[in-house]
């Protein structure tokens, strides 16, 4: 069924998101402190794109990506969703009912292919899961378009009655991959789907992914901490650091110019298939800062290069510095910096 | 593929496939269900293997103890009080080989100690036999019947106490036949009532938290805390002297389950707590399933074999409590019989000293409890055939 | 010249898991030489053997593990007291008690191995120090009081920020960096001559990496010895050896300098594996056409599988008919140090 496209609206819009976590400490759990795991994350998805939301551990993507579907309660913040039955809905303030529509069309495949299948269910069950649950197709029906699942994710349909324990882990991730797309969704949080898999398996479901999204007209928010990974799939890539988007733009302007320092460095660090000697790398002192404990101003500045005075005292805003290209940094517009890639 | 593989162990060697293709080997192996993998992995323990058949045969002779003993296990032999287990012979007087049989006991007294002493009158003989009859009885309240899976035809001049009488003419073994009845089962009933404990109070502590959580963590800390026997001991000098002995049964197993339900209930909790947290639960969240589903159908199977072998580790432990209370004789009284009633008669040690065969129920519990941690340990092996 | 001179030759190794349902060949027949000072890198995806090939080659391989065959020669120096020469001699590790005197002077002192995990190598209820100094009083005769210096010194070598309050730290309070530093630390305390690194950045993140691998590539040149670096990952292979070899289903498919290896590569195996990689260059092909990834067909075998013929044909794409589904393919070298075992290169 044709829907009319909205091709100048975004289909997700994520605004000031923020997931504090509380820490608690002592016989009385009082709360001591606040991890601010995911702390005022904005930004725009289109309807067939995909955004690369990358960063290291800790840095608050998967959380992110889990407070947006309102599989954990953000604490606060609004998340814009283009729901095609509800129309435009901010999921954080749903009720229960409505929730369950929207995850009709706002789905997860998950990292742990292992974790993320119950080892006691068939592939009838995993996949059908969502059709029944969601009154979507029952008895036959449901067997059949399992069947149509297991085949559009490239297994064999006789697999329906096997165990997950049947399947390797690139196996398992294309069940993961049934499960999410049986209910014919519009948006799936890809949360580093092939970061546990051997080279040869994750090129296969990279290109699964890729010719999904054409068939079916998807919408990825692709999480991953590998960069080559990301660059190869996103339209666009969003840069976290410290629960924090520091630069977000179209994925080849960011590998060829990026703005902010943290994004170079992290282009910088990637071993690199290539054994010619490369320009001095940068490395980065320390590490990671503490999302419990952040430093003032600019979250990087401790490690940063090019740090000035002002970096300690003021935190820069996420700035949009050319159409499209946005940075949270004070020398934005100053610094000429080196990306991974050179024309 | 090198994973399903170290994981499931010797589950894909013993399954006997030789006659099968390879193909449809593989694929009843992929198509097999926890229980089903479960059941490959717990074949392998030989051990938990014969244990559970013992256990079996116990139950069964707690079950048809009426047509298993030769003797009514109340009735007092007067004239064969304190005799000594019998002796079975295969050869007589003659050198001859004859199917197995007992001669008949005559009793004569010590004539300084004026101990009865039994001696075999080798003129007379008695054959055993399969199905004789002899004292009658209700099989279960429900059939009336005299038959006896053996003994001899004449008990009364020739009789067969394998592991003698007690002091007062009474058959042992018909005793710990009867007395199994009550002592393997008080067991099963204090475990269903600590699973159903154990089950409801860590489901509600593990599922909804908070508050409820903190307060039975600490009734279980406080209950857990106390000693064992003291706190037996109050509890079943609380009971009623004049209660019958049913309802004393029924008390005694619940004052043994008291403490049986603390340890399940952490079981179930932190299980419940951990498996909250999996993806694979948050991943049928998102697809809609309802709280009951996801509780009934994702968590608990996941946990059902924990839950399993958390109530075989508590068996022998409800049997040994049996024991010790009717023991100390704050448990189950006589005319009531269990194996702790019947050690009752060896508390004395002149009695022990002369009559060593009213020890042998310890032989009994011993190899009950020994079963039970057999087959527990066979069972935890198996019970997470999904374990990394 | 020393730096040139083989430091251990592994010949034939095969390394058998005899489990209940079948034999695992982790290790099935592998020839390599370390040498001196240098780096050899060992790159192959999960299951392949590389990290059994590594604790075989320390006596470490869990049971039901077994070296099956094969020799381990490690040619070790033994210092005279006297000259100032020194000799060496060869000792076949394959050979050795596992848990002998002979074996643990050797493990931790001569070769040491840091893994994957740095707190699986800490014991988390110890200090960092104890740990440290624990394994330099088990190989030198040296004090307590010497041995922490030494220690003290070590984890300011590692670059750990204030070494000496770091000895008194217990492995929580560092961070993952920083226990790999202190692992690390503890591997090279006794100048060993070969340092085993069995994925030591995987569980690190990239910023964290790159500082781990900068380290590891100083120390060498510091400390002189050889390393053996076992990854998953091409992108360090570039990084930090300069021999590689390829490993798959327990053989090794391709041996050559990191160079040849990316440049002109010739086993199937190798070519598809670089070509499956996403590339950051990829970035800017986005917009004209999506650039798809090659892939390898199909996945590795069941291990127990024993296949005839080449290990890798099933997958191979340029599989010949009737040659690699039945006959094993031998080494060829095809130019000095490029060594590879497929049918295409193997000289009639």
């Amino acid at each position: 069924m044709p829907e009319p496209t909205h091709q100048d609206e975004p289909l997700l819009e994520v605004k000031d998101l923020v997931k504090h976590f509380p820490i608690r400490r002592g016989f009385l759990k009082r709360v001591v402190g606040y991890v601010r795991a995911v702390d005022g994350v904005s930004f725009h998805v289109m309807e067939g794109e995909t955004l690369g939301l990358v960063g290291e551990s800790g840095c608050g993507k998967t959380t992110a990506g889990r407070s947006i579907l309102r599989a954990i309660p953000p604490t606060s913040g609004e998340v814009w969703f283009r729901d095609p039955v509800l129309g435009p809905v901010d999921v954080t303030k749903l009720d229960r009912e409505q929730l369950r529509q929207v995850w009709r069309n706002m789905r997860v495949i998950f990292q742990d292919p292992y974790a993320s299948l119950s080892p006691r269910m068939t592939l009838l069950d995993i996949v059908g899961a969502p059709l029944r649950a969601m009154g979507l197709a029952t008895g036959k029906e449901l067997e059949d378009r399992v069947a149509e699942m297991l085949q559009l994710v490239g297994l064999r349909p006789e697999y329906m009655r096997r165990y997950p324990h049947a399947f390797s882990g690139g196996q398992r991730q294309r069940i993961g991959l049934a499960r999410a797309l049986a209910p014919n969704p519009k948006f799936v949080i890809c949360d580093e789907p092939v970061s546990a898999l051997d080279v040869s398996v994750q090129a296969q479901i990279l290109n699964l992914l890729e010719d999904l999204q054409e068939k079916m007209g998807l919408t990825y928010l692709f999480v991953a901490h590998d960069l080559s990974v990301v660059a190869h799939i996103s339209d666009r890539v969003a840069v976290m650091y410290v629960g924090k988007i520091v630069e977000m733009a179209p994925t080849a302007e960011l590998f060829l110019s990026p703005r902010h320092p943290y994004t170079e460095a992290l282009m910088s660090a990637i071993p690199r298939p290539d054994p010619r000697p490369r320009e001095k790398r940068i490395l980065l002192k320390g590490e990671v800062a503490n999302p419990a404990n952040p430093p003032s101003g600019c979250y990087f500045h401790p490690r940063c290069a090019y740090v000035q005075d002002i970096c300690a005292k003021e935190e820069p805003p996420l700035e949009e510095i050319s159409p499209g290209h946005w940075v949270k940094c004070h020398l934005a517009r100053e610094l000429r910096l080196t990306g991974a890639v050179q024309l | 593929m090198s994973r399903v593989g170290s994981v499931f162990g010797g589950a894909r060697a013993r399954l006997g496939w030789r006659k099968e293709s390879a193909e449809a080997k593989e694929e009843r192996f992929y198509r097999a269900g926890q229980w089903q993998l479960v059941w490959w992995r717990f074949r392998r323990h030989k051990l938990a293997q014969a244990a559970a058949v013992v256990l079996a045969i116990f139950y069964l002779i707690a079950a048809f103890a009426e047509f298993v003993s030769p003797h009514d296990p109340l009735y007092r032999y007067k004239q064969f009080a304190a005799c000594p287990p019998t002796g079975i012979y295969i050869r007589d007087l003659n050198g001859r080989f004859r199917p197995p049989f007992v001669y008949q006991v005559v009793r004569t007294r010590d004539p300084e100690t004026m101990r009865p002493i039994y001696k075999a009158n080798a003129e007379v003989t008695a054959p055993i036999k399969l199905f004789v009859h002899g004292s009658r009885y209700r099989l279960w309240g429900l059939f009336d019947c005299d038959l006896h899976l053996f003994g001899t035809e004449d008990p009364e001049t020739a009789p067969l106490f394998l592991l003698g009488t007690d002091s007062v003419g009474r058959d042992i073994l018909s005793r710990i036949f009867f007395g199994g009845r009550i002592s393997l089962t008080v067991g099963l009933i204090g475990v269903a009532i600590s699973f159903v404990l154990g089950l409801i109070l860590g489901g509600i502590s593990g599922y909804f938290g908070g508050a409820i959580d903190e307060v039975i963590q600490r009734i279980i800390d406080v209950l857990i805390s106390l000693p064992t026997i003291p706190l037996w001991m109050s509890l079943a000098a609380a009971l009623p002297q004049n209660w019958p002995q049913l309802r004393i049964y029924f008390a005694t197993t619940i004052i043994l389950s008291i403490l049986g339900w603390t340890g399940l209930a952490r079981v179930v909790r932190g299980k419940l707590l951990s498996m909250r947290e999996e993806d694979f639960v948050l991943a049928a969240r998102l697809d809609g399933e309802s709280e009951w589903r996801i509780i009934t159908s994702y968590m608990l199977p996941g946990f059902a074999s924990y839950i399993i072998v958390s109530l075989t580790g508590s068996l022998p432990g409800m049997i040994l409590g049996e024991t010790a209370l009717s023991f100390l004789g704050i448990g189950l009284r006589p005319p009531t019989i269990s194996w702790g009633v019947m050690l009752q008669d060896a508390q004395d040690i002149m009695a022990v000293a002369q009559l060593p065969w009213v020890l042998s129920p310890v032989v009994f519990v011993v190899i009950a409890v020994l079963m039970f941690n057999f087959l527990g340990d066979g069972l935890r092996d198996a019970a997470d055939p999904y374990a990394m | 010249m020393l730096g040139n001179s083989a430091l251990v030759e592994i010949k034939n190794l095969r390394t058998y898991f005899h489990l209940p349902e079948g034999t695992v060949r982790a290790v099935d027949g592998v020839d390599l030489t370390i040498r001196r000072g240098r780096t050899l890198g060992i790159v192959g995806e999960s299951g392949c053997g590389k990290s059994v090939t590594a604790l075989s080659l320390l006596r470490l391989v869990p049971s039901p593990g077994r070296i099956e065959g094969g020799e381990i020669l490690f040619y070790r120096t033994v210092e005279e007291a006297s000259a100032s020469s020194a000799l060496t001699d060869v000792i076949d590790l394959a050979r050795l008690e596992p848990n002998g005197r002979e074996m643990r002077s050797i493990r931790g002192n001569q070769i040491s191995m840091v893994f994957q995990e740095p707190m699986s190598a800490l014991i988390p209820v110890r200090t960092v120090g104890s740990q440290i100094t624990e394994v330099i009083t088990l190989h030198q005769k040296v004090s307590e009081a010497e041995a922490r210096e030494i220690a003290a010194d070590m984890l300011a070598r590692v670059r750990l920020p204030k070494p000496r309050q770091a000895l008194d730290d217990y492995p929580f309070q560092l961070s993952g960096g920083m226990r790999q530093r202190a692992v690390i630390a503890m591997a090279l305390c006794c100048r060993p001559k070969l340092l085993i690194a069995d994925e030591p950045t995987t569980a690190l993140d990239v910023t964290t990496e790159a500082q781990i691998l900068d380290l590891m590539r100083e120390l060498q040149k510091e400390f002189g010895m050889a390393i053996m670096y076992i990854t998953h990952n091409l992108g360090v292979i570039a990084e930090m050896a300069e021999t590689v070899a390829v490993m798959y289903l327990g053989k090794v498919v391709e041996l050559t300098d990191v160079k040849t290896l990316f440049m002109s590569p010739l086993h199937p195996y190798t070519r598809a594996l670089l070509r499956s990689i996403p590339q950051l260059t990829d970035a800017v092909a986005r917009g004209t056409k999506k650039p798809r990834l090659q892939t390898i067909e199909g996945m590795v075998p069941d291990p127990y599988s024993v296949l005839p013929g080449c290990t890798f044909h099933p997958r191979c794409p340029e599989r010949l008919p009737d040659l690699c589904d039945r006959v094993e393919p031998g080494v060829s070298e095809v130019a000095p140090g490029h060594s590879v075992k497929c049918h295409l290169y193997s000289s009639p």
